[in-house]
């Protein structure tokens, strides 16, 4: 995605009367009997990268899964652009492509390799001329260090790789906002660095994004705004010094307790 | 050197008929496997159904035609079907019956394995790319599933192939068969036939078999 575009989409969010690009009202989430989300409220605005934080399992890739319409909902309103992104149980034609989303496992098409992976569904979907495709998405390789690697297959590549494939696959679909879930969570600590400067690369361009991550130190410095759920609750929501260097609650507290350890010595 | 009996392979017409035997197997390998595909397709697909009644009963279809050896199945379709309902049915068609019942469970259970082997993130890919349901199947689950099921399938032929020397036990004229007859017909003068002839059976076999072991395996290299 271009500078102009993103600008473009800054100024739309705005002559909205300042509407959220993204607004989350009231949902609520339930598994059979178990509520997992319950009465979760916020909103993103166009360029604006929220990181969701939270202990392992209380349901911060089921809010993104609702927000892509993979998940249906029991309760409250996803809106983007003021649309509701679900319809029928599949997300709404208005929505269509314009979030996109990387999950945690590398989610390529094993059976195509890199270039028809990022090109099969813009010219599919979006009818574009496939040498323009090609262009673009080579364009975005080389910018996320893939150059040369158009003719690999997913299992030829690491798993660092695999992920930068899977952002530049996103992006190519031109979303207005990216949902990233835990997208370094299965790499190698030595590949985690590659794939977050891809993503901090996109939100210095000025990508609106939704990021989970449990690197705290990435999401202090990509962040704009910081949000813990707990419980299925939204526990602390605040810029990242607010939260990371003086947390409201004691739950925000000890929960980043969790990442540092007491000397011994 | 002990004689061999390798000699009577080439007398007369025998020749000519080991490869007439041999043909009589593979067409009937080749017709139930034409027939299997396409209702295994089916089948397999059904199977991935949620539908419990359903499930149970291509379950208890595919165990029952499993469990039983293939001689007790075709003993049923030959002799049985004759004499309960007066069917007339050649020992080649009957053998067809059999191998596209037994190829359609094998070939059922296949195409599951396939279909249930693609993880659900491969459509939640697919859907959050914006593609359809009908583009998903086309452009991503089906060139997976088939890329998993091919040299799978190609087994499934070579596996074939090799359980019809079965068919001679209802009086079909395949290759053993045709051994078996040339044996016979030279007790006397080369009484050591045996050993030639079946030697001769088991290179026709192999020659049937092994490139259709190669090309399963090149594909099974190729795609993985
Ligand atoms: N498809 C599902 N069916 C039933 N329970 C689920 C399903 N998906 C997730 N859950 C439950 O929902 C809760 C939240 O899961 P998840 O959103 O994956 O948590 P997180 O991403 O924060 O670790 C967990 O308790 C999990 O067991
Ligand atoms: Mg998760």
């Amino acid at each position: 995605m271009g500078k102009e575009d993103i600008e473009d989409i800054k100024e739309e969010g705005q002559q909205d009367g300042g509407q959220a690009m993204l607004s989350v009202e009231h949902l609520v989430k339930r598994f059979g009997t178990e509520t997992i989300l319950d009465d979760i409220s916020f909103r993103v605005n166009p360029g604006e990268v929220l990181v969701i934080v939270g202990p392992s399992g209380c349901g911060k890739s089921t809010l993104l899964r609702c927000i892509n319409a993979l998940e249906d909902v029991q309760g409250g309103k996803i809106l983007l652009n003021g649309l509701p992104v679900a319809e029928g149980g599949r997300k709404s034609p208005s929505v269509g492509t314009k979030i996109g989303m990387v999950f945690q496992s590398y989610d390529l098409f094993p059976h195509l390799n890199v270039i028809d992976n990022i090109t099969l569904a813009p010219c599919k979907v979006l009818k574009k001329k496939r040498f323009l495709v090609e262009a673009e998405a080579r364009e975005l390789l080389k910018r996320v260090g893939l150059e040369g690697k158009e003719k690999s297959y997913p299992r030829e590549l690491s798993g660092g790789q695999k992920q930068r494939v899977a952002i530049v696959r996103a992006m190519c679909m031109h979303p207005e906002i990216l949902l990233l879930d835990e997208i370094t969570a299965a790499l190698d600590p030595e590949m985690v660095r590659e794939v977050l400067e891809v993503v901090l690369d996109l939100a210095r361009q000025g990508m609106t994004m939704l990021i989970v991550t449990h690197e705290m130190s990435f999401a202090r410095a990509i962040a704009t705004k910081v949000m813990m759920i707990s419980d299925g609750h939204v526990v602390e929501e605040g810029t990242p010094e607010e939260f990371f260097t003086a947390p409201k609650t004691a739950r925000a507290r000890q929960f980043l307790n969790t990442f540092t350890y007491e000397s011994v010595r | 050197m002990p004689d061999l009996g390798l000699n009577i392979i080439f007398k007369g017409k025998n020749f000519a008929r080991l490869l007439g035997g041999l043909g009589v197997a593979l067409r009937i390998s080749l017709i139930a496997v034409a027939i299997s595909i396409p209702l295994g397709l089916i089948l397999g697909i059904l199977m991935t159904r949620k539908n419990p009644i359903l499930k149970a009963i291509l379950r208890l279809y595919l165990d029952f035609i499993r469990i039983m050896p293939q001689m007790v199945l075709l003993f049923l379709v030959f002799f049985g079907t004759t004499r309960s309902f007066g069917w007339n049915l050649s020992g080649e068609n009957a053998a067809i019956i059999v191998f596209s019942l037994w190829g359609t469970a094998e070939m059922g259970d296949l195409v599951r394995g396939a279909l249930i082997a693609i993880p659900r993130h491969q459509y939640e890919s697919a859907q959050s790319l914006g593609l359809s349901p009908a583009q998903t199947q086309i452009y991503i689950i089906i060139p997976q599933t088939v890329r998993r099921l091919l040299p799978l399938s190609i087994n499934l032929i070579t596996r074939m192939i090799k359980t019809t020397s079965l068919v001679l036990m209802i009086g079909v004229v395949e290759v053993i068969k045709v051994a078996q007859q040339i044996i016979e017909a030279n007790r006397m003068k080369t009484p050591n036939g045996a050993f030639g002839v079946y030697l001769f059976v088991f290179i026709l076999y192999f020659l049937a078999c092994w490139p259709i072991s190669m090309a399963a395996r090149y594909l099974e290299k190729k795609w993985r």
